[in-house]
């Protein structure tokens, strides 16, 4: 096959253009977001919201109302609830995200379960991106696109409370409120990806970028390039590998991330494996590293 | 505008069974170097989260500049000098970076610098000695340097009231005598600098006066008096008039 053939091809079909419209916007998103978890220490907090959405995305199908009203409700329910159990002292946090995540998950696993069209909801588990039209695209470049601007713009803000929160509140601003707008804004992203990946695979694309592209620079600034750049390539370089070898696409760019993290984590100059500790990689790996 | 910089009355901060404050009251005057001397426990992060308003009160009022602290905060009034633990020093931010944080309150929506937040950064640097060190990381800088980055934030924001949570824990002789000096410097210059410290060997030089906590103000007046060993056995949980000695 041509390479002409290996790029072009795939995108004589439509269904192809919008999977990769998708793909693209729900990875770029979510990569931009995960530079702020990464750095507050918020992974497992993705890992929550973006598995108690599901039952309010059901809910949400049940009662014809948009996707992203019912994530958004049960987002900041995850969230409210496990507040409630953390602070009841007793349990610790971990304890309190984990049990409140997988409850509320297997609430949406259970309503999926009991909804008449089940083939279609369980695409919100693994994603569908074969089989996004027009509407869902429209969904995804509209809550992407409102999402991205205002993270982009509250960025210095998102930020200052990442790294002080107290500073934050020092100079009157409200840790609180930043902290639920990025909690809010995690909810939404979930919608935008859940139709790329699922909900079980976004939490992937919500830490994976950002904590690459930690790893390569030492400038807030720059991550937010690099993360959503890298994110970019997987996501396309996924897509292309999961349509020629007739894989999971979800799957496919999700393991295109983990494959990148792995490169940079190995071969990042400054903070990679090998820059560090280049006589023991050595060791690890039978190739040159051209050293 | 004779209201003192900080005014503490009958301020009692209670969490759950164990009271952190009781009955504080102090006040004290603009362009002074105080410094707060306790064990840990004894009350001093309360009181700088009670005058942050991070911490509600149970009973008691905190004014700063004669204004409660919500409103304070709002005019950039206070700065925050963080101890070294509580900060992430691997965050990917440059030292100017960190600065001008200090500035977000008096900047618009979002944040944008314009020329004068710039030039106060710039000035905060210069004045602290770390202008030559703006692009660095802000944990590659040594102890005393990463406290003086952290002063230049405060002083960015032009806060009339510094507060350093123990400014002198995890750095060298000179870098404590170049941090006494600013101290000094910036409250000759009209600012108001709280300390804690356990650090009791640089408080005669620095402070104008010193407060001894222990849940509650055991004393509080000139350094050398408040600094008396018979005072600071009271602190310490060593009483000299008892007649057993103390665990």
């Amino acid at each position: 096959m041509s390479p002409f053939e290996l790029l072009i091809a795939p995108l004589e079909y439509p269904f192809m253009l919008r999977a990769l419209a998708v793909t693209l916007v729900a990875a770029v998103v979510c990569a931009v977001l995960s530079c702020w978890l990464v750095l507050i220490g918020w992974s497992l907090m993705g890992d929550a919201v973006s598995h108690a959405v599901l039952p309010g995305v059901v809910l949400a199908y049940l009662v014809g109302a948009p996707f992203a009203l019912g994530a958004l409700v049960f987002g900041l329910l995850a969230v409210a609830l496990i507040g409630v159990v953390r602070d009841g002292g007793r349990v610790k946090e971990d304890a309190a995200i984990g049990t409140v995540f997988t409850t509320l998950f297997a609430l949406g696993l259970v309503l999926i379960s009991v909804v008449p069209s089940q083939t279609d909801l369980s695409h919100i588990l693994f994603g569908n991106l074969l089989g996004v039209y027009t509407p869902e695209l429209v969904q995804v470049l509209v809550l992407g696109a409102v999402t991205l601007a205002v993270l982009l713009l509250k960025r210095r803000d998102l930020t200052l409370y990442a790294f002080d929160p107290v500073q934050a509140h020092a100079i009157g601003l409200s840790p609180r409120r930043l902290g639920a707008l990025l909690l809010g804004l995690l909810a939404l992203t979930t919608v935008v990806a859940l139709q790329a990946v699922g909900v079980i695979l976004v939490v992937a694309m919500l830490i994976i970028p950002g904590a690459a592209a930690y790893l390569l620079t030492d400038r807030f600034s720059r991550m937010l390039v690099i993360a959503p750049a890298l994110a970019a390539v997987c996501a396309v370089a996924g897509l292309y590998l999961s349509y020629h070898l007739n894989t999971s696409s979800g799957g496919m760019v999700v393991l295109a991330q983990g494959t990148a993290f792995g490169l940079v984590y190995l071969l990042s100059p400054r903070h990679g494996l090998v820059g560090a500790r280049l006589s023991r990689a050595r060791r690890g790996r039978p190739v040159s590293l051209g050293a | 505008m004779s209201a003192p910089a900080v005014a503490v009355a009958g301020l009692t901060v209670r969490y759950g069974e164990v009271t952190a404050l009781s009955e504080v009251s102090l006040e004290i005057g603009a362009a002074r170097v105080c410094g707060l001397v306790g064990m840990n426990g004894s009350g001093k992060s309360t009181l700088f989260k009670a005058v942050m308003g991070l911490v509600r009160p149970d009973r008691g009022t905190v004014l700063v500049g004669g204004e409660p602290p919500a409103r304070a905060r709002r005019s950039g009034a206070v700065g925050y000098v963080p101890q070294s633990e509580s900060v992430d020093w691997t965050f990917p931010l440059s030292v100017g970076e960190v600065v001008m944080t200090g500035r977000y309150g008096r900047m618009g929506w979002t944040r944008r610098p314009r020329a004068a937040d710039r030039a106060a950064a710039a000035a905060a640097l210069e004045r602290v000695e770390l202008a030559d060190l703006a692009g660095r990381q802000i944990g590659a800088l040594s102890g005393g340097q990463r406290k003086r980055a952290f002063v230049a934030r405060a002083l960015a924001q032009d806060a009339s009231v510094l507060l350093l949570d123990e400014p002198f824990a995890g750095i060298d002789k000179r870098s404590e005598a170049t941090m006494t000096r600013l101290l000094r410097e910036l409250a000759a210059a009209g600012r108001t600098v709280v300390v804690s410290t356990h650090e009791l060997r640089a408080l005669p030089r620095l402070c104008d006066e010193a407060v001894l906590l222990k849940n509650a103000v055991l004393a509080h007046g000139d350094p050398a008096s408040v600094l008396h060993p018979d005072t600071l056995a009271l602190a310490f949980g060593l009483d000299p008039l008892a007649e057993e000695p103390a665990a």
